[in-house]
């Protein structure tokens, strides 16, 4: 028997939503969004973790600046707090040397980090997926009863038709689904959209193509100033909260409480 | 402390089975500890210990057996044991295999061909062998 998978659910336990960022394609700006999401629930009072379970290509750290910290050990794992995130990723383990992992080497690292990390009590996790229907998904559905999807695109054709099949498995699955946002979008075309409509799943909202994003690497004071960061704002909190506020109580408390905090509700 | 979450792990997995099999108490555990993951076998005997008394699981053996490690080579088939591949591990990459068996696959390589692609076949953490318990 293996006897992590016991524990996992007494480790998520404190955590309020988990929030898995997934996409059909790499470079689809998953990880941005994932970043700039868990900086912008932190910055406005909320309990923020964030996971990296890209392991073959973290980048969440790079995007963020996030260097020398490292986990506290103390009755397992307790991840470093980085602008207020508590930040959990493989890269503390493989001091950026590459990790060539097969599917099953993929899955027991996971599990291992979920039986160890303690997260503590959070309002939200933010989970930044690494692209497709593979090992990390399948384990974040198995592992995160509670967990939903908020699935990133763009209207590339290519990358159009992977989501598609990441939306059919979940819907399939039961698995909730947060929304879809669509990024990088060059042209008005509203072809996302509709193409995605028959899945009946909340479209959250674009967000522009950003030039100056790359300049932002690194530095995530800088990432909450670009252009970038301005539409998924408005998309955070004009659709995403409220639709947690929806599914739980807790959250819907915790908007009112908000509103109250200076600098709460950006929008 | 690492040892403690794991120990906690397997405390669960017990009372999980005492639940799902209808005992009225658990008498026996035996739990192997893989070479790999260079699990502190004191520490982690007291962390089950406490557990299990904070969990009211008294009078409980515990038996824990480590096993070696041995890793296979998926490109060239050679087979090799860990402690021999140790040697050339730093402080720090063993420290970092104990978290996370997997991260082997960054700091290790087949001696023979020298290719990361390798199986972890026997000893990488912590397992389960048998539970008993009365009804």
């Amino acid at each position: 028997m293996d006897p992590r998978l016991n524990i996992v659910e007494e480790r998520l336990k404190g955590i309020k939503r988990l929030i898995a960022v997934s996409g059909g394609k790499g470079g689809i700006g998953k990880s941005s969004v994932a970043s700039a999401l868990a900086l912008m629930l932190s910055k406005s009072g909320y309990k923020v973790g964030l996971l990296d379970l890209d392991f073959w290509g973290p980048s969440v750290h790079l995007i963020l600046g996030i260097e020398e910290v490292f986990p506290k050990e103390e009755r397992g794992i307790v991840p470093p707090q980085v602008y207020g995130i508590k930040f959990m990723s493989i890269i503390y383990y493989t001091a950026d040397k590459p990790s060539p992992l097969r599917g099953v080497d993929v899955s027991n690292a996971i599990i291992e980090l979920l039986a160890v990390t303690r997260w503590g009590s959070l309002d939200f996790l933010v989970i930044d997926m690494p692209p497709g229907i593979g090992d990390a998904t399948l384990d974040v559905i198995r592992l995160m009863k509670r967990v939903g999807f908020l699935v990133v695109t763009t209207q590339s054709r290519v990358t159009l038709e992977t989501v598609k099949k990441i939306l059919r498995m979940l819907k399939e699955l039961k698995v909730p689904i947060l929304g879809i946002i669509e990024n990088m979008k060059i042209t008005n075309s509203p072809s996302v959209r509709d193409q995605l409509k028959t899945f009946g799943v909340p479209f959250l909202g674009e967000i522009g193509f950003d030039k100056d994003l790359e300049s932002s690497t690194g530095n995530a004071n800088e990432l909450l100033k670009t252009d970038f960061a301005q539409d998924l704002r408005k998309i955070v909190w004009w659709h995403l909260t409220k639709k947690c506020v929806n599914i739980s109580n807790e959250v819907r408390s915790l908007m009112e409480e908000l509103k109250t905090r200076p600098g709460g509700g950006e929008r | 402390m690492h040892e403690w979450s794991l120990a906690q792990a397997v405390i669960y997995t017990a009372i999980e089975y005492q639940k799902k099999e209808k005992l009225k108490e658990i008498t026996e555990l035996e739990i192997k500890l893989g070479e790999l993951q260079q699990i502190d076998i004191e520490v982690f005997k007291f962390a089950l210990r406490e557990i299990a008394q904070l969990k009211k699981m008294v009078g409980i053996k515990i038996k824990i057996e480590t096993e070696k490690a041995i890793l296979k080579c998926r490109v060239c088939g050679h087979q090799w044991s860990y402690s021999d591949s140790t040697k050339r591990l730093d402080e720090e990459e063993a420290e970092f295999i104990h978290f996370i068996p997997e991260v082997a696959h960054a700091y290790l390589r087949c001696p023979k061909c020298k290719s990361p692609d390798f199986e972890i076949t026997k000893g990488r953490g912590v397992w389960v062998s048998s539970i008993k318990g009365s009804r």
